[in-house]
């Protein structure tokens, strides 16, 4: 039961982060963030280099080939989520899986518990 | 808070590479230690909702906007390790795919706004959370009083990296000035959506909170039973 609420508090996450990308986000402000406008205003942007995937299908937050600013920023930030999630998702759950065979091996023998220090010391 | 390529010369940004490389290879170690099952995937739904929220710039003054940071919220919600890796990969994934944030400044972006939030912003909330009452509002509180300070120490690190490596002109007092005043402004910003963000959860699944554990005694009871036979089980 409590892994189904889980799925369903996951569910309901996924939603809220969607609806914000999609819905809010073509209505952010477009000035520049704290570090962008004091680069600018103290003249230090001058030496900003050309991103190397500025020319990319999600570059600055729009989806090529999709019209209309607000669709095109809403739509890259679903992606994004997207992304997001599904690699956050890889992620975490190798490093869960990881612990799992880690406790499966500390628990099949008495000098399991002794973690990865190998028993083998490198002897004369 | 995204740095572009160029603004930091290429020694200090690939000595920052190699630190945050380090941080998040620790984090991920730690990480594989301490998830719990149900935390995973938690985690991957905190870095998609940061990745989201950062999207979300608002106005802090005349023609200047601030946008969620997130290492303080990840590290209340799934803890400082997984935290770290959560707001990482939101780093990454702007990088990679939306061309925000350079990739060889990719180390730089990650120490100031995952490494730093998420361990300094967290140890300032842990600190918070032993001096006030152990409430859920105070919980929440102490998660935005930590995610403001969070940021102005971000900027910290980025008047330090350009203290070492700054391409720029400008010298350094006057950016120190500049970037930390901006950023108490975004502070104040990050610190709202964080104490609400925090207080949403609480008010949904406080048990799925790591930095309110304590607070839910009645989950902890119901807990025991299956516990304390899986315990005597592998004994």
């Amino acid at each position: 039961m409590d892994r189904k609420n889980v799925l369903l508090f996951l569910i309901g996450g996924l939603v809220v982060a969607a609806g914000l990308a999609f819905f809010v986000s073509p209505l952010a402000s477009g000035s520049p963030d704290g570090l962008n406008r004091v680069a600018i205003d103290k003249g230090i942007d001058s030496t900003e280099q050309p991103h190397a995937v500025g020319d990319g299908p999600l570059a600055g937050y729009e989806v090529k080939g999709v019209g209309g600013r607000g669709l095109s920023k809403g739509l890259s930030g679903v992606i994004g989520v997207g992304i997001t999630f599904g690699s956050g998702m890889i992620l975490f759950g190798f490093l869960r899986l990881s612990r799992a065979r880690r406790e499966a091996r500390e628990g099949s023998g008495p000098q399991g518990a002794r973690d990865r220090t190998p028993t083998t010391a490198p002897g004369p | 808070m995204h740095i572009p390529d160029g603004f930091i010369n290429a020694g200090v940004s690939a000595g920052a590479g190699v630190v945050a490389a380090g941080g998040i290879g620790v984090s991920l170690r730690k990480a594989a230690k301490t998830l719990e099952e149900r935390q995973a995937p938690l985690a991957g739904l905190v870095a998609a909702f940061i990745f989201a929220v950062q999207m979300l710039n608002f106005p802090v003054a005349a023609g200047t906007s601030g946008h969620l940071l997130g290492g303080v919220l990840a590290a209340v919600l799934v803890g400082p390790w997984a935290g770290a890796i959560c707001v990482a990969l939101v780093i990454v994934v702007q990088g990679l795919f939306f061309a925000d944030g350079g990739l060889s400044a990719l180390g730089l972006n990650i120490i100031n706004m995952s490494l730093i939030t998420a361990f300094a912003g967290y140890a300032i909330f842990a600190l918070l959370r032993t001096a006030l009452p152990k409430t859920r509002s105070m919980t929440s509180a102490s998660a935005g009083i930590a995610a403001a300070i969070s940021v102005v120490l971000a900027a910290g690190g980025f008047v330090l990296e350009y203290a070492l490596g700054g391409t720029g002109n400008a010298p350094i007092s006057t950016v120190t000035a500049a970037m930390l005043g901006v950023h108490v402004l975004i502070g104040i910003g990050e610190g709202i959506i964080t104490a609400l963000t925090v207080g949403a959860v609480l008010a949904v699944r406080p048990d799925l909170v790591y930095g309110a554990r304590g607070l839910t005694p009645r989950l902890e009871i119901r807990a025991v039973e299956p516990t304390a036979e899986r315990a005597v089980a592998r004994r």
